[in-house]
């Protein structure tokens, strides 16, 4: 088997007396989607900025691509090749499109501290986030503020925004919250295309979503995995159902 | 230096001090309550030195001046709410800084058309004349020490009113959560009002106190404002005890460094650049001393917000 | 280009032609260097607060270390713009350096305040330096030398120089704020959180721009000593710092040539108010308060709106 390309080893963090993860232990093969469920309160959110590194866990290591980053930055773990979305889409408003994504090129492509041609008329990072936006189905929306954009166009664009930093690993937090149903069918079948090219790491509520996409699932309750597995052998383990007893299974 | 002049200048730091808390007591309440950034309360201070200096020569006495200008400046902080902050408080802070900036520009220029452009007198009350022998041989003025017993009394009150009261109890929670305040019901604006007026009020008191000490006028609330704001900054914004704390510790490192660094420069240099140099440094100590702790807690001393 | 900066355009070009266009008193000149002079200080501070969202209250203090190294050079009888000028600029970006280390770590009101205070360190420092006059200023009993020659004590060289360098201002902050870096700067501006998700960090890009900005105040502070002839350390009190932020607003964030309509209004309107009354602070000062409450894009908001 392949060597893992995120392993998350023992993350625990404490907030006063409460364990929020207690010892959260996964592992995310190249090339796969691997789903994190469970019900509110789980630890969800933690485990997210423990991984994308907002907040540091008091123990436990992160090795991301054979590397350990438990301690880096968080933008020198984006730039090691950790690519995320949020739970609330964050764009720049009042940059275009275009220029939210060639941002993102232009952060992958060397440095920053070039001071005297204009970005806007940069070929290469227009062409590259042009890739990214047709990519995403908004090739025809470059032009448009992002600000202006509708909600199912904001959470695509934070992927196209993901997409041109070619990343090595996707973290998405809940891309389909807040999405209506129309928007939410488009946004899975965009993941579904986007699944055979990235390796994923998916964290949603929709479980819908999550059995459709997922190749593994972890579960996560009181900030604890109490399971990993394939869609169907999460469906049938008599310990998720009764975690969820009484959650709405939407 | 002898060990009375320290004694003496380590005073003078402490009342320097409790002066700024005074001012910095209704800054960092203002701005942890109603995140509003008002930058004319060193004009209240000024305000409130010349109600009382006035107020007392008309009177005849200090101590009717001093009775009358508290009020008097709680109602000026009152209508300054009213007419120009009460609007502010929804915009961003650099609205707020600039509409406080013009209020200054206005009462600066306003005092020096009331009261004229030369420093106002404002003598100290006869009960606190002359001075009390602290240490053998040594005198010190007793006004001082009765501003400093004043402004910890005040300061003592402070404490009860905040902690122990239920008004301040609202004024507490309003800092750390203020839409839970108002979602309890409780008329946020009219706490606001409150907390203004009274900040207000007690930037005035200082100003009478400080009167006797410093000299009256224009412009002299402007350098405590910076002060207050250095206060706050490493108290930590909203924290009335991260306030007394580093009032009394930028009140003693101003005072202690502006007599001590040209002493201390002489070890170096000759002695008039030791006093030049000396002076420069004195002056840039509380500054630095600020970028210091920041640089190891952003938020100051006693942060509000988590 | 042309269309959408019009009106910069022909307030640069209006000062260009006012001198053969019979404006060529002492007293005229003298007034369009101040509004030149401070319009420069302004558009850099107006760089750092619309792009990249620092908003500092001590500006004036890296327009009077600029201003103080002409000073200090005059003392030694150094007088050559050659050597004067490199030495402002560098004693600019350096005190904008050591202090912004410091600001930009905070953030909001904290950088504001953190700022007003490095801007009285400056303040109180100028005042204790009794060999440059401490508090009563320096007198300058000559202009700055140009490779020997006394060129900025001619009225009409010292006007087009200015005027250049305002100019040169403008367009050197443009093309930042259009550049990669400036590119990073506005972003983060918007969206730090986004910025960092990509991998950069917003620090160095605006430790940089902070360091920018104080080296072209630092500029202006030598063009000013230069135009006043007398350094004094009200050139970088508090209250001067405030007048440019006002600039900045009176003119509208988020554009640079705003900044340039808010000191020619501030200048003009504060010159006249003066004539009128000696406490012409008390009309300025509700004024101020008036156009924030009133106006929210500045001036350049409105003319941009009435041209759609």
């Amino acid at each position: 088997m392949a060597e893992p390309l995120l392993r998350l080893t023992g993350l625990r963090k404490h907030y006063g007396g409460l364990a929020v993860t207690d010892g959260v232990s996964l592992d995310v093969r190249p090339g796969e989607i691997h789903a994190v469920i469970g019900p509110n309160g789980a630890g969800k959110t933690t485990l997210i900025h423990e991984i994308t590194g907002v907040v540091l866990p008091d123990s436990g290591r992160i090795d991301f691509a054979g590397r350990d980053i438990t301690r880096l930055s968080l933008p020198r773990r984006a730039r090691a090749g950790l690519a995320r979305s949020f739970q609330i889409t964050s764009i720049v408003a009042g940059f275009s499109a275009l220029e939210n994504v060639a941002l993102a090129a232009q952060a992958r492509d060397g440095s920053s501290f070039r001071f005297f041609r204009p970005a806007a008329s940069e070929r290469a990072l227009n062409d590259a986030a042009m890739a990214a936006l047709g990519e995403v189905g908004l090739g025809d929306r470059a032009a448009v503020p992002a600000g202006a954009l509708s909600h199912g166009e904001k959470r695509a664009l934070e992927l196209a925004i993901a997409l041109a930093t070619q990343p090595r690993l996707l973290l998405l937090d809940e891309p389909l919250a807040g999405a209506g149903p129309e928007e939410t069918e488009r946004l899975v079948a965009l993941l579904t295309r986007l699944k055979a090219r990235y390796t994923i790491l998916l964290v949603e509520h929709d479980m819908q979503a999550v059995f459709a996409l997922a190749d593994r699932i972890s579960v996560l309750v009181y900030g604890r995995v109490i399971a990993t597995g394939s869609v169907a052998e999460i469906r049938g383990n008599a310990e998720v159902r009764a975690a969820y007893l009484g959650e709405d299974d939407a | 230096m002898t060990t009375q002049l320290l004694l003496v200048q380590a005073l003078n730091g402490l009342q320097l001090g409790i002066l700024l808390f005074l001012v910095a007591a209704g800054l960092t309440l203002v701005f942890g309550v109603m995140d509003f950034i008002n930058l004319a309360h060193g004009v209240q201070y000024m305000l409130g030195a010349y109600l009382g200096a006035s107020l007392a020569a008309a009177t005849g006495s200090f101590w009717w001046g001093l009775l009358l200008a508290l009020p008097a400046a709680l109602l000026a902080g009152l209508l300054l709410e009213v007419l120009v902050f009460r609007h502010l408080y929804v915009r961003d802070h650099l609205s707020q800084v600039l509409a406080t900036f013009g209020v200054i520009l206005f009462l600066n220029q306003g005092v020096k058309l009331v009261w004229g452009a030369a420093p106002l007198e404002s003598p100290i009350p006869a009960l606190l004349e002359g001075g009390v022998e602290i240490m053998p041989g040594l005198q010190y003025p007793l006004y001082r020490i009765a501003v400093l017993g004043a402004g910890i009394v005040t300061a003592g009150g402070l404490w009860w009113l905040v902690e122990r009261t239920r008004a301040g109890m609202l004024v507490r929670a309003g800092a750390t959560n203020a839409p839970m305040v108002s979602a309890l019901g409780i008329d946020i604006n009219r706490l606001f009002t409150m907390v203004f007026a009274f900040g207000a009020m007690l930037a005035g008191f200082a100003g009478v106190l400080a009167g006797p000490i410093f000299s009256v006028e224009p412009g002299m609330g402007d350098n405590v404002l910076i002060l207050a704001f250095v206060v706050i900054v490493i108290g930590g914004i909203g924290s009335i005890r991260g306030a007394f704390i580093a009032a009394l510790l930028v009140g003693l490192i101003d005072t202690l460094g502006k007599s001590l660094m040209p002493d201390l420069m002489r070890l170096f240099l000759d002695a008039s650049s030791a006093r030049q140099t000396g002076a420069a440094l004195a002056s840039m100590l509380v500054y630095v001393a600020m970028a210091a702790i920041l640089a190891f807690r952003p938020a100051g001393l006693f942060p509000v917000r988590a | 280009m042309i269309r959408r900066n019009w009106l910069p355009l022909a307030v640069l070009a209006a000062l260009a032609l006012a001198p053969v266009a019979g404006f060529a008193s002492s007293y005229e000149t003298t007034l369009m260097a101040r509004i030149m002079i401070l319009a420069m200080a302004a558009v850099s501070l107006s760089f750092l607060v619309g792009g990249a969202g620092l908003a500092s209250l001590g500006h004036a203090a890296a327009v009077g270390v600029g201003a103080y190294a002409v000073v200090v050079l005059d003392a030694q009888g150094v007088t050559e713009a050659a050597i004067v000028l490199p030495v402002a600029i560098v004693a600019a970006a350096l005190f904008s350096l050591l202090t912004g280390a410091i600001a930009i770590r905070t953030s909001g009101v904290h950088f504001i305040m953190i700022t007003l205070a490095f801007g009285q360190m400056a303040f109180f420092t100028a005042s204790s330096l009794s060999a440059y006059g401490g508090d009563d200023g320096y007198t300058l009993y000559s202009r700055t030398e140009v490779a020997g020659a006394r060129l900025l004590e001619n009225r009409l060289a010292f006007h087009y120089i200015v005027l250049g360098a305002l100019a040169l201002t403008w367009a050197v902050c443009a093309m930042l704020l259009a550049s990669r870096f400036g590119r990073v700067l506005r972003a983060a501006r918007e969206n730090a959180q986004r910025v960092e998700a990509i991998g950069l960090a917003p620090y160095p890009f605006r430790l940089t721009a902070y360091v920018i900005a104080g080296a072209i105040a630092g500029v202006a502070g030598v063009l000013l000593a230069n135009a006043t002839e007398f350094v004094s350390p009200a050139i970088l009190s508090w209250q001067r710092s405030g007048e440019l932020l006002f600039m900045v607003i009176l003119g509208g964030i988020g554009r640079l040539w705003g900044a340039m309509l808010g000191a020619v209004v501030f200048v003009l309107l504060e010159t006249w108010l003066a004539e009128i009354t000696p406490h012409w602070r008390m009309i300025f000062g509700p004024l101020l308060v008036i156009a924030v409450l009133t106006m929210r894009n500045g001036l350049s908001g409105l003319v941009h709106r009435r041209h759609g």
